[in-house]
């Protein structure tokens, strides 16, 4: 049956064919598929964006109206007040610059550390090696909420409690970016690295000018990870310190949501609050956004 | 005259690397060891003590009463049981949903954006990723607004006819609202009359609560875009020659997919498998922020537990119990999930690889 078929259809489907190859073009269901591709992402990307919209309009609404209309993105009267409240009249200005200070310095010496070890673990082959990467594999499974306490404890023993160096030096362990590191390492073909050691680099040099160049898509993996993970940082900042002078903006901005939700609701101060945390984050992601999503250019391909 | 000058390079091109491999992870080795092996060994040692917070636990005054703090949190049969028991089962459920929606949606995402061919790919990508860059303290505040009684979500809701929730006031737990819809309001004597960790059965199918449902779509979606950009870095490494034989093969874009592209990205899936897994298990700053625990300590996380233990309550050895109970559950699942993904199903494959071989090879 199906022979006889095809056998008939054979002339009309053979220059159909022909036509095709001379010019070609989408069949429809290609189309229909790219449509409901589109449709997907769109809605999605909707979704994804939508409540920030609805943050920063909600901001510079007042109490009442934020409350009556939480939805709309236009405000019916703009009200600034949220925003002077938190710059005049509140510790918002300090809590930002805290954020500031711990932020660029754990940065800092998260991507050098963090960077010179997951070297080290990838192409250096000393004794141990396996040992300190199989504790490094321990440690990361080790839960940052679990270690609330434990910190706490270390802080209070080593005499730094509610200070600046309780606040940084603990946030520098990061076994999860020396893990991204040494991962990274290992990817990239070794030939580059073995042709400067034959030239006479030592291992620091190799590292430092040959290496680390080309780590650039892991390194600002890094950057953005830790810029991140350290202004972001909450649980860590609640054990480290309690005067009000080194309070971050994450310690400043939960207790705004959580201690005054008594005294009526506040949306649009805590809002404009969580807005403008958000800024600097969103920054350097926008700063960094090129190469993160094109991680492979540059680098040698096989 | 040249046998001096060779002298440093004795041990060859690779020299001097077991001196700089040490010296290279050293600053990682002292801060790890400062920082978490050092308090971990210290939290121990609380863990089996009746510390109160007052001076050292070192001193003196403090006395060792063995497993007493773990066991009050097994089998007291008191509140800190049962407060436990609430805390690991509301985690539980969290994890459970959190863990397989945020790792399948992130890689939908990853695949969806990793096309050539696609128009405002740097803007889908940018869209997807944001939330995950805002901390979780702004992202709770936005929650609460969005998910308050009279919030932006329950607007959408009442525009398609639905009534929303009171969602983070709201303690019912989401399978008990579904059993109830089929008129079952109560479970049979089996389940309600059997405890485990001071929660009866019943109890522990209660599913996430309402409010929990909130701060696990909150989890969705702020940890989705992270994950996708570790998926869409896995894609763009992979070598495009595998899937150029695969399409000579006459695979189509699906089996592509699940038979080219997804073992190939194993790897990542573990990553993103393990990460997902420590980070649901660890729920703290969205409680801490949002609701501590309300409404009817549903949203009591094991984290947040031990947190108020330790900080709220001065009750040090009990937190410090807590945070290892939760540590070792951490681990077990992710050797159990490492188990699952990595063993299993490479060594099935190979199996079936090596059975093959020799027959088809018929060298013997």
């Amino acid at each position: 049956m199906t022979t006889t078929v095809r056998a008939r259809m054979r002339p009309s489907t053979a220059s159909q064919r022909l036509h095709d190859l001379s010019r070609p073009q989408l069949p429809t269901s290609a189309i229909a598929g790219r449509s409901l591709l589109y449709a997907i992402l769109i809605v999605l990307a909707m979704i994804y964006i939508a409540p920030f919209l609805v943050q920063v309009a909600t901001s510079f609404k007042t109490d009442v109206e934020a409350a009556t209309n939480p939805i709309s993105l236009l405000p019916q009267t703009w009200s600034t007040a949220a925003y002077e409240r938190l710059f005049l009249n509140s510790d918002f200005p300090i809590w930002f610059q805290n954020s500031a200070i711990v932020t660029v310095f754990v940065t800092l010496g998260r991507v050098f550390f963090n960077s010179l070890a997951g070297y080290a673990l990838a192409r250096l082959h000393f004794r141990g090696r396996n040992v300190i990467f199989a504790l490094l594999i321990a440690v990361m499974s080790v839960p940052g909420v679990v270690l609330l306490i434990p910190k706490f404890l270390v802080i209070n023993q080593l005499g730094i409690y509610d200070t600046y160096v309780a606040m940084i030096v603990p946030l520098l362990t990061d076994a999860a970016g020396v893990f991204i590191m040494k991962n990274f390492f290992e990817s990239i073909p070794a030939s580059v690295e073995e042709q400067a050691r034959i030239d006479g680099a030592g291992n620091f040099r190799v590292f430092w000018s040959i290496v680390l160049p080309m780590a650039r898509p892991a390194l600002v993996t890094i950057i953005i990870l830790s810029f991140q993970g350290s202004w972001n940082e909450l649980s860590h900042f609640i054990v480290a310190t309690q005067s009000p002078e080194l309070t971050t903006l994450t310690k400043g901005v939960a207790s705004l949501a959580s201690g005054q939700l008594s005294q009526g609701t506040q949306y649009p101060l805590k809002l404009a609050a969580a807005a403008i945390m958000t800024i600097p984050v969103a920054v350097m992601f926008f700063i960094f956004q090129k190469r993160i999503m094109n991680t492979t250019d540059g680098s040698v391909k096989e | 005259m040249s046998m001096p000058a060779r002298m440093p390079r004795r041990s060859g091109i690779r020299g001097g690397e077991a001196a700089s491999g040490w010296l290279f992870t050293a600053p990682m080795i002292i801060l790890l060891g400062m920082f978490l092996v050092i308090p971990v060994l210290m939290a121990l040692w609380v863990s089996f003590s009746d510390w109160n917070g007052r001076g050292s636990p070192f001193s003196g005054s403090v006395a060792f009463v063995g497993l007493d703090n773990y066991s009050a949190l097994v089998g007291g049969g008191g509140l800190a049981e049962q407060d436990f028991g609430t805390a690991l089962r509301n985690n539980a459920w969290y994890v459970l949903l959190v863990v397989p929606i945020q790792t399948m949606l992130s890689l939908f995402l990853a695949v969806l954006v990793n096309r050539q061919i696609l128009r405002g790919r740097g803007f889908f990508r940018t869209a997807f990723y944001f939330p995950s860059v805002t901390s979780s303290v702004a992202i709770t505040v936005l929650w609460l607004f969005l998910f308050s009684a009279s919030g932006a979500v329950n607007k959408l809701l009442s525009f398609i006819g639905v009534n929303g929730p009171n969602w983070f006031n709201d303690p019912s737990g989401v399978l008990h609202n579904i059993f109830g819809a089929f008129g079952v309001e109560t479970g049979p004597a089996a389940l309600t009359d059997n405890t485990f960790l001071g929660i009866s059965f019943w109890e522990w199918l209660a599913g996430p609560s309402v409010a929990m449902s909130a701060f696990i779509l909150m989890a969705v979606f702020t940890t989705s875009g992270t994950f996708m950009l570790l998926f869409i870095a896995a894609l763009q490494n992979l070598s495009g020659d595998v899937a150029e034989a695969a399409v000579m093969d006459g695979a189509n874009g699906w089996q592509r997919f699940w038979q080219v592209t997804l073992p190939q990205l194993r790897p990542t899936l573990f990553t993103v498998v393990t990460l997902g897994l420590i980070g649901a298990w660890q729920v703290f700053d969205q409680i801490y922020t949002g609701t501590q625990g309300g409404p009817g300590k549903t949203t009591l996380t094991p984290a947040y537990l031990s947190y108020q233990a330790a900080f709220t309550n001065q009750a040090w050895g009990q937190g410090a119990a807590i945070a290892f109970i939760l540590f070792v559950i951490i681990v077990v699942f992710t050797l159990f999930q490492r188990w699952l993904l990595v063993e299993r199903t490479v060594s099935a494959r190979r199996m079936r690889l090596y059975l093959q071989t020799p027959t088809s090879g018929g060298s013997k």
